[in-house]
């Protein structure tokens, strides 16, 4: 049991436990609480897989921006600062049957895989140099950078979206 | 490696010396050798900001023309302790109706958001917590942090004025992350990787990134203000405002933990700007004798903070709209016009040597920066003129 | 050293806890909470199989960081939605939303 598998085995539990209380937790503002704290869980599970590019932007973009509109969200659709009623509605046993049985269908096709007990592969570089190679990457014009420009006009096109739909309109 | 010329990894060896001496296997021991060195660290880091205290009422105090804290001791250096004796002997009151939980870890998390910034920073060559290749990313990675603790904040307190100051705080800080982000950018460009230390490295003997791009300091000096949420940008905690808006409702040590947060903040910001534009901790005879350069770092983050203090305690507060008028409508522009033309004037002018180099940058930096004043000045007499033109009435 | 199906264990789970709560939560803003849980889950696969695949190529990273932006994107119009729907209607319970149904 080394050090990464410890390492693992904690953040997979802040994970699945936050995960957990996100779903099942009355009060909306500490369901989004809960999220961050599984963002933050998979920002290390991202450090320990030697992505640390992706480890901070995660942070920046999921914490940072995400979860902060989901706040602000919560705090403007409501009439009183308190929740009111039931946050799960009746159909929860079925669902929690499905989400079960996905599980276990996920964990069916994993075990027909023969590739599963892997081993990391060796990294292909210094993290400096992996590091220029997605910057590469994402703007040579034989690798990724049609993709990059699209995602870059969808974000365009949902920050004018997102502000006409939500305009008042006077 | 003696101890003046490598001290981290002098003590490290030696720590792990005694410590399997001792019996401990190697894992454990190194274990406990990281945590000693990141607790030194957050040791160095919570001095330092005691004696920001007394740093920030002197100088507010000179600025207002009066001596400041000259009692408790000389010169009242020893003013923070009793300070620090007074908030920890106040009442700790929790609101009825508060969220208990998130109530008592905002302060914690807007604190531990600032000392998370220190393991990036090198405060000589051979001392710093950790070469990060992303450390400007993880720069504002924990401002988000920062972000996040004042939001809790203000929702916790069930209070409307501390929910009001904590969405305008909030609303202001991810604006103004983006103009800081172009203006880190700026030093990225000049030289090549994320990685703090390779920005100082690239900034031996005398070249500093302030004489190459003056402008972009400035940009990150006007954006750091903002996201540290200090005059003029600070209508959250305007007292006359909004009563100190996400402070409210917060007594004590929790209110401590805010203030030396906030002041930390700023000297880190200070830091920043000694690191990224004038050089770190370079200087005479510092690349030899690190406990040199580590004056150095501090004498010029000191620089920087004082620079941060200048600008609070002489500029009036800017209302909400103005502030997030003046960073759409004009920071995120400029940033992104030097952005550009420092990457055209860096591809183009880099295999010629320093001296053209150098000196192309930054006739592009004042050229950009008169454009921009030249811009703003027709602006502003044009609205001048629009308000000056409705004749008054009675007048033959 | 850690095997690759560990990974893939935890981000099957961490897709199907999301998947319970899309089905499960009344509130509009929490059924889009689940969703970035599922968002998430599907980054830590395409992670994990970079990692334990091809390093040399980066199209694991790039296609994670594209998953970034479609989430952001995701969200912002979704709660932009949800807000418009709230001015009108004052509620974000899914189950009352429902002035088209006969």
């Amino acid at each position: 049991m080394d050090a990464s598998q410890v390492i693992f085995i904690l953040s997979a539990a802040l994970i699945v436990a936050s995960a957990l209380m996100v779903v099942t937790t009355r009060n909306l503002i500490h369901a989004a609480l809960w999220l961050i704290s599984t963002l933050f869980g998979v920002a290390v599970l991202y450090a320990l897989l030697e992505a640390g590019f992706l480890a901070v932007v995660q942070v920046v973009v999921y914490i940072g921006a995400i979860a902060i509109m989901f706040i602000f969200a919560v705090m403007l659709t409501r009439k009183e600062l308190r929740d009111r009623g039931a946050q799960v509605n009746a159909a929860w046993p079925a669902a929690a049957l499905l989400g079960v049985l996905t599980f276990g269908g996920l964990l069916v096709i994993f075990s027909k895989w023969d590739g599963l007990g892997r081993l990391p592969a060796e990294m292909a570089g210094t993290s400096d140099a992996m590091l220029s190679q997605l910057g590469i990457a994402l703007t040579s014009p034989d690798l990724f950078v049609l993709p990059f420009e699209v995602a870059s006009i969808l974000l365009l096109a949902a920050l004018i979206g997102s502000v006409y739909v939500a305009m008042n309109k006077k | 490696m003696s101890f003046w010329t490598d001290p981290i990894n002098f003590v490290n060896h030696w720590l792990m010396l005694t410590l399997t001496g001792w019996g401990l296997s190697g894992f454990f021991a190194s274990i406990i050798a990281n945590l000693l060195g990141i607790l030194l660290l957050i040791t160095a880091a919570m001095v330092l900001d005691i004696m920001l205290v007394w740093v920030e009422r002197k100088v507010v105090a000179r600025f207002q023309g009066r001596l400041g804290p000259n009692r408790v001791g000389p010169y009242g250096l020893f003013q923070p302790f009793p300070d620090i004796i007074k908030l920890i002997i106040k009442e700790d009151i929790t609101p009825e109706g508060a969220d208990k939980v998130v109530f008592n870890i905002a302060p914690i998390l807007s604190l531990a958001s600032v000392i998370f910034l220190w393991a990036v920073v090198p405060l000589a060559s051979t001392i710093y917590g950790v070469d990060l290749n992303v450390a400007l990313l993880y720069l504002v990675a924990a401002g988000a942090l920062g972000t996040l603790s004042i939001i809790m904040a203000g929702w916790s307190s069930n209070n409307k004025y501390a929910l009001l100051g904590a969405f305008r705080q909030v609303a202001a800080m991810i604006s103004f992350e983006i103009p800081m982000i172009v203006a880190l950018l700026i030093p990225t460009v000049l030289a090549g990787s994320l990685s703090l230390k390779v920005i100082t490295d690239f900034q031996s003997g005398g070249k500093w990134f302030f004489l190459l791009s003056p402008l972009g300091a400035v940009l990150f000096l006007i954006s750091a203000i903002a996201e540290l949420g200090r005059s003029p940008f600070d209508l959250n905690e305007g007292e006359s405002e909004i009563v100190s808006g996400y402070h409210i409702e917060y007594t004590g040590m929790k209110f401590g933990l805010f203030y030396a947060g906030e002041l930390l903040h700023a000297f880190t910001f200070g830091g920043f700007l000694a690191v990224l534009f004038f050089g770190g901790w370079h200087g005479p005879w510092a690349s030899t004798h690190p406990f040199l350069g580590a004056f150095y770092f501090v004498a010029k983050a000191m620089f920087g903070y004082w620079l941060i203090m200048w600008v609070k305690y002489t500029v009036p507060r800017i209302r909400i709209d103005h502030m997030l008028a003046f960073n759409w409508k004009f920071l995120t522009p400029v940033a992104f016009a030097l952005l550009i033309v420092t990457v055209v004037v860096h591809s183009l002018l880099k295999g010629l040597g320093f001296l053209p180099y150098a000196l192309g940058l930054f006739l592009s930096n004042v050229l950009l920066g008169w454009i921009t004043l030249e811009i703003l000045r027709a602006t502003t007499r044009k609205q001048r003129l629009a308000l000056k033109s409705p004749e008054p009435v009675a007048q033959h | 050293m850690i095997p690759l199906s560990w990974y893939l264990f935890l981000s099957a789970a961490l897709f199907c806890i999301g998947l319970f709560g899309v089905l499960v939560r009344r509130n509009a803003v929490a059924i889009l909470l689940s969703v970035e849980l599922m968002l998430n889950a599907v980054n830590i696969n395409l992670v994990a199989f970079w990692r334990y695949g091809n390093t040399a190529s980066m199209a694991g990273q790039v296609f994670a960081i594209i998953v970034f932006a479609v989430a952001a994107a995701e969200v912002a119009v979704g709660l932009s939605l949800i807000y418009s729907v709230y001015r009108r209607r004052s509620t974000v319970i899914a189950d009352e939303l429902d002035l088209m149904k006969w």
